[in-house]
């Protein structure tokens, strides 16, 4: 087809909008990122180019390096997806494949597993600090109600020391459930109802079933789920900082520390961080996919 | 006879366990309201009806400092012990019998509450104080504000664009197009920092600022759906449109528009929700008590009050319950919205 001019440029003035605030508010800021990571400012004074310093302080600094704020921050974040991954996805699978059994409540069981997704993590954080957190000194409700219930045995310093990752890590996988659930839940319902009939007429008994037929038809979204989980805990924080504020750097996880350093105006460092954060994260969802895409071949289902 | 009997266990055994994470998911809510309704002393301390002591043994726990009278409800009494050691000693002092005092401690131990039992004062005044003297309404409204501002401004942006990708001729299309795409994938854990510095620079650290940060939030995922919704879509009614003689922009709104309105519910949710759910770039940029939207405010909050459990449970309903209604009203488009979200980002 051939356009006037005039008629090209008023079909582009349908997406200058979106063009416009996209590029000062992505492109540019993307692009932005890379200076500032090389550059020390206080958003006051002029920025400073300071090459690879933020990089060296981020990686290699501290005595073990391994050991610094920020890997602590990482391993904190690995923790917490480690957990996630295991046992919020493994309780999502069971829930999806219970769901997807039963005809009564189906409706129910999904609105409510869901409920917790919508709320937003400053909510879910407080609400949990409530009734977990000791402070003031005392307060603390879950263990009250354990010693009203006669079960005094399991009280315990919710938020101290020594549970407060584990616990922190729990309650991430209470929130982010549901998530991991609607997706499994409907990548089920989308496996033909034939191939569970065929799998029947040869034989197959419920165990061989859900071996042979529901997990290899699954793997494609299993391996969505396990990536945004991935992505989704590593870039999780705002629930953490409202139910624990870092814990003294036990729960403080990268995001918190970009965070906080920005607050306190070390706009440089906290975009190195970002850039560092960023790569490593692509680095590990391509080699995600690239797994999953293997063990697919292996167990030779068609990519969906 | 053997089979139909493990069915049905089998599926007992299923609801058991979907009924039991589902419990889960509502408890936590239904005891911050209930907190939310009490007296606070009533939530710490606990209560007890009058009607379980004799009047003599009401006046002699009261001298004994046991219990106090409650204020606001005169059929009960408030415990004004901290633990069982200084129940029993001062119950000791008073020279009860020991059945006497294992029948006051197991009231005491039965009426502690900490938001298990129904409220008994349903405290509405809660809300007032939280709404009312702690300024909780201007949170909510800011939120709304951010909400509503930035909703229709992707609304119509997203779906001109949309529409232009989907129907229009234009140089450079699809490589814009994928431009958006890509933005979509990479993830930017660190995206609000340059994005704050260049607020800062061009000194929008402002309502207006935090808008327009939030539109291009949404507005990449809210241009692909549009576009594939529109892509589906037969051309028939626009083409009698323009025979009626309508130019492209009338064709957006009064054909385009209407005829994506599925579409369009998703995306609206969707940015409602991301909107009203966002912290992060709103409390590096409101520092100001009048700019704050409600997550931030409602972290401000629990912070200065911290004792004060009822209040912030109030607090934090006030924040809830309006999204929880919305969802229970729309659960489908919210499901799809936020799914949509996530699994094509």
């Amino acid at each position: 087809m051939n356009l006037s001019f005039r008629d090209k440029f008023s079909n582009f003035s349908f997406v200058l909008p979106a063009l416009a605030i996209f590029s000062v508010f992505y492109l540019y800021p993307f692009f932005y990122t890379f200076v500032l990571s090389f550059q020390k400012y206080d958003l006051i004074s002029n920025p400073q180019f300071v090459g690879f310093d933020n990089f060296r302080e981020i990686l290699f600094s501290g005595d073990p390096w391994w050991k610094n704020d920020w890997w602590s921050s990482m391993y904190n974040g690995a923790f917490i997806t480690f957990w996630a991954l295991t046992f919020q996805n493994i309780l999502a699978f069971a829930l999806a494949l219970c769901v997807d059994k039963v005809i009564r409540l189906n409706k129910f069981y999904r609105v409510v597993f869901f409920i917790l997704p919508v709320l937003s993590e400053i909510i879910i954080g407080l609400l949990m600090k409530q009734l977990l957190s000791g402070e003031p000194i005392g307060s603390d409700v879950l263990n009250r109600w354990l010693y009203s219930m006669g079960l005094g045995g399991l009280t315990g310093e919710w938020l101290g020391e020594e549970t407060v990752r584990l616990v922190t890590a729990l309650v991430h996988c209470w929130k982010g459930f549901g998530w991991a659930f609607i997706i499994l839940l409907a990548g089920l319902q989308n496996i033909p109802e034939q191939l569970y009939e065929a799998a029947r007429i040869d034989g197959a008994n419920a165990w061989q079933t859900f071996y042979k037929v529901t997990v290899p038809l699954l793997l494609p979204v299993m391996a969505l789920v396990f990536v945004l989980t991935i992505l989704g805990t590593m870039q999780a924080f705002a629930m953490i900082l409202a139910l624990t504020g870092g814990a003294g750097g036990l729960t403080e996880v990268p995001v918190m520390r970009i965070y906080d350093h920005l607050r306190i105006r070390m706009a440089g460092l906290a975009c190195a961080e970002g850039v560092v954060l960023g790569i490593i994260l692509i680095f590990v969802s391509f080699t995600m996919l690239f797994i999953s895409k293997k063990i697919r071949e292996k167990y030779g289902v068609l990519p969906s | 006879m053997y089979y139909r009997a493990k069915k049905v266990v089998t599926i007992l055994l299923i609801h058991a366990f979907l009924f039991s994470v589902a419990l889960s998911c509502i408890v936590p809510f239904l005891w911050m309201m209930n907190v939310s309704l009490k007296h606070p002393e009533e939530f710490q301390k606990g209560l007890i009806r009058k009607s379980r002591f004799s009047g003599q043994e009401q006046q002699e726990l009261i001298d004994a400092r046991v219990v106090r009278e409650f204020e606001e409800d005169k059929a009960y009494l408030v415990w004004n012990v901290p633990n069982e050691k200084i129940l029993r000693a001062r119950l000791k002092k008073i020279n009860y019998s020991y059945t006497k005092i294992q029948r006051v401690q197991k009231a005491w131990e039965g009426s502690r509450d900490f938001g298990l039992r129904p409220t008994a004062t349903f405290r509405w005044e809660n809300y007032r104080t939280v709404i009312v003297k702690y300024e909780f309404w201007r949170y909510f409204f800011n939120s709304l504000f951010y909400t509503f501002v930035t909703v229709t401004a992707i609304v119509i942006i997203s779906s001109l664009s949309a529409y232009a990708f989907s129907r229009l001729q234009f140089p450079g299309k699809n490589l814009i197009f994928y431009m958006f795409l890509t933005a979509m994938m990479i993830p930017l854990p660190a995206g609000f920092v340059p994005v704050y510095v260049l607020l800062n620079k061009l000194h929008l650290v402002n309502r207006t600022g935090y808008v327009f940060a939030m539109t291009n939030m949404g507005l990449s995922l809210s241009i692909y759906l549009l576009k594939t919704f529109f892509d589906g879509l037969s051309r028939d009614l626009e083409d009698a449109a323009r025979i009626d003689g309508c130019n492209k922009l009338q064709i957006w709104w009064h054909v385009g528009l209407p005829l994506v309105a599925p579409a369009l519910a998703v995306v609206v949710i969707f940015n409602a929700l991301n909107v009203w759910n966002e912290f992060v770039l709103a409390s590096l940029m409101f520092t100001e008590e009048s700019l704050m939207p409600l997550q931030v405010g409602l972290m401000e909050f629990s912070s200065r009050l911290v004792t004060q459990h009822t209040l912030i449970m109030a607090a934090l309903t006030v924040a809830t319950l309006p999204i929880i209604l919305l969802y229970l009203k729309m659960q489908n488009q919210v499901v799809k919205g936020l799914t949509a979200g996530a699994t094509v980002g």
